[in-house]
């Protein structure tokens, strides 16, 4: 019904103006509020990516699936048989899936935790041994920081090469010394160095992974005597397809062909990154809401401070209403004005807090985006639908604000508020 | 123009009620200049309210240009308070943060005449108060008798066709006052009604009428120079 036209901004500045500090505090409590909400939204979401950042050495889209042993008897098998997946069942699941883009087998040496295993000249370590395909790299992806990663021809060749994590080569090789085309020995095996990696993102994990070593899946097999063994399967789900249903699919893929029972839960284990995801936003979801409820809380209070303000700006100014009245003014017109002058000051406050809280998450990723270093806190900001949620909450409290003093406005006859001091 | 019959008007009080006014039948016409008299708390004031329908009344009736005025919606009141008429008032009431122009102007703001317009109108009426050169000032920094002008003109902005003015020069000197009654004079011959209520005589002198109130009757209905003052004054205002 009234546009803000510019006599009504220039009525409205004059009610700030004529009472600077009032406006001001009235401000202060709306303005805390919402800077409030900008700041604990954006450091949320600040965490959120930290973590994310974290994660990103797993791929969004993988799936892990390995064998336990059987919990129903079927097919003539009793409950309790052991299950192995050798490379056949890899091909064949490869060639019946519809849901997974990639299927990569793999196998770890086990039991050798905290046993130096590995050695290079007079140095050795405890490491992680693998056995992967060329492909692996797409379902667990790292950084090549020299040489190269496993390919094709040294699958087909069996080739005794390995490629090393940047732990492993911190602790085999002296400081500065190449380590392409060195050998290093592998439960008394010997394999040289194709390649050294760094893993992708900086959780717990990720260290795991630098100190790992991969080694052809088929040369893992004849030097440790695990021939066709398949330890387990790292899988990429295809685009497009939901991850429990691909989860699902495979392991009845697996089920089938191992023999078996369909609805056996123990004897195939699975883990999908999708599923991972989903808790983490969900828990990141959660503080953004409660981020968000508390900031509204604070926003609230505010809010009611202005109500209590522009009470005592009615009373303060019921002589002016009634000379408005006097001239001419409806009932309609001061409703719309007081409305008004609360949400000019609501909003001009929010503003400042908006302004100030963004500011302020820009400066902090500046800062951290300059090298400074605040554990698992990263690039904090907020989103426009954010904001935009928080200005419609700011506007409806604020006509909530503007209503009760309207009222309280209109409530004045005329006469009586001539007569009021002032 | 304006006729009031059997007009009554009681305040709810601690005890009942205290009437105010008792029965007022009053015509007054098109082009008439009338002054109230009447001592303290005789109801000039509450009259002139229920006139300006700034107030309402219990009993009677009041026609405005030929049209009831009883049971006025705060709307239909605003809209013809903002048609007919204009008020001036003892304590000029302008608005302190506002200039002398803008004050003016307020009336055509409720109106919904466009800016350039208003403040070319307000500018004008400024003009004929001999206040131009005011224009951008605060009341604060005008004399009494500028701020009273400066209500004058606020009050005619809207061209109405009464002024009401409730004692108007009862917080001005007497030379002041005479310049104000002067500027009403000329007001009213242009045409417009001008209702005052004062108490002093000879403001009321200037006018064409005069009707005085006693503890909310008429006593009194004539033309000014017939109207003999009782005694010196009624003064000490409440207003
Ligand atoms: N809002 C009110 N509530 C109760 N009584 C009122 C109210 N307004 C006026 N009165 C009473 O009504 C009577 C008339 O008041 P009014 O203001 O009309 O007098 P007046 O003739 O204008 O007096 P003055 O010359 O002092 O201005 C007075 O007795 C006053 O006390
Ligand atoms: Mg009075």
């Amino acid at each position: 019904m009234m546009g803000l036209d510019r006599d009504r901004l220039i009525e409205l500045v004059q009610v700030v103006v004529r009472n600077p500090l009032r406006a001001f505090l009235s401000a202060l409590g709306v303005g805390w509020g919402l800077f409030m909400i900008i700041i604990t939204v954006g450091a949320a979401r600040g965490l959120e990516n930290g973590v994310k950042a974290d994660m990103g050495n797993d791929v969004a889209n993988s799936m892990f699936a390995w064998t336990m042993s059987t919990s129903i008897p079927y097919k003539g098998y009793q409950r309790g048989r052991g299950l192995e997946l050798d490379i056949d069942d890899v091909r064949w699941l490869e060639a019946n899936t519809q849901h997974l883009d990639l299927v990569c087998p793999e196998i770890q040496l086990g039991g050798w935790q905290g046993t130096n295993n590995v050695i290079h000249g007079k140095q050795s370590g405890a490491f992680d041994v693998s056995g992967a395909i060329a492909q692996y790299q797409k379902a667990k992806p790292m950084n090549i920081t020299s040489g190269r990663f496993l390919n094709q021809a040294d699958l087909d060749a069996v080739r005794k090469v390995c490629v090393i994590g940047s732990r492993v080569q911190d602790i085999l090789f002296e400081f500065g010394e190449n380590p392409l085309g060195e050998t290093v020995q592998i439960q008394g095996v010997l394999f040289r160095v194709v390649g050294v990696y760094t893993p992708k993102g900086n959780d717990e994990d990720a260290q795991n992974e630098a100190e790992s070593i991969y080694i052809p899946f088929t040369t893992f097999g004849k030097a440790f005597n695990t021939r066709d063994r398949v330890g387990w399967l790292s899988m990429l789900i295809k685009d497009g397809v939901d991850a429990e249903e691909a989860e699902e699919a495979t392991k009845q893929l697996i089920k089938s062909r191992l023999s078996v029972h369909p609805d056996d839960p123990r004897a195939i284990g699975c883990w999908t990154m999708a599923e991972e995801f989903q808790k983490a936003e969900l828990l990141f979801s959660g503080m953004r809401l409660i981020s968000l409820l508390f900031g509204s809380l604070a926003l609230l209070a505010g809010v009611i401070g202005i109500t209590n303000i522009m009470l005592i700006s009615i009373k303060e100014r019921t002589k002016e209403l009634g000379i408005r009245r006097s001239l001419g003014a409806t009932p309609v017109r001061i409703l719309c004005q007081i409305i008004g002058e609360t949400l000019f000051l609501t909003f001009l406050a929010g503003l400042c807090g908006l302004v100030l809280g963004v500011g302020l998450l820009e400066a902090v990723d500046g800062y951290l985006e300059g090298g400074g270093d605040a554990g698992v806190f990263r690039h904090p900001e907020i989103d426009f639908g954010t904001v935009l949620t928080v200005l419609c909450i700011l506007l409806g409290m604020a006509i909530f604000a503007g209503i009760l003093p309207a009222i309280r406005a209109l409530a004045i006859k005329p006469v009586e508020a001539l007569r009021a001091e002032g | 123009m304006l006729a009031l019959r059997g007009i009554e008007k009681a305040y709810p009080l601690a005890g009942g009620t205290l009437p105010v006014l008792k029965g007022i039948d009053l015509n007054i016409e098109q082009g008439e200049m009338v002054a109230i008299m009447g001592s303290s708390g005789s109801g000039k004031s509450t009259l002139l309210n229920v006139l300006g329908l700034l107030d309402g009344f219990d009993s009677g009736g009041y026609d405005l240009d030929g049209v009831d005025m009883s049971g006025l919606s705060e709307k239909q009141a605003a809209r013809y308070r903002s048609l007919f008429l204009g008020f001036v008032f003892q304590s000029f009431n302008l608005i302190s943060f506002k200039t002398a122009v803008e004050n003016v102007a307020l009336p055509l703001f409720y109106q919904k005449v466009p800016r350039r317009e208003r403040q070319k109108r307000a500018m004008e009426m400024l003009g004929k108060m001999g206040m131009d050169d005011r224009a951008d000032h605060l009341p604060s920094e005008l004399s009494g008798g500028q701020k009273q002008r400066v209500a004058i003109a606020r009050a005619l902005i809207t061209e109405p066709r009464v002024i009401l003015a409730d004692e108007p020069t009862g917080a001005l000197d007497s030379s002041t006052s005479q310049d104000v009654v002067s500027v009403l004079r000329e007001v009213n011959g242009s045409g417009i009604t001008v209702i005052i209520v004062t108490h002093e005589a000879d403001i009321a002198a200037k006018c064409d009428r005069t009707i005085r109130l006693h503890d909310g009757v008429i006593i009194e209905d004539g033309r000014s120079g017939d109207v003999v003052e009782p005694t010196a004054n009624g003064a000490g205002s409440t207003d």
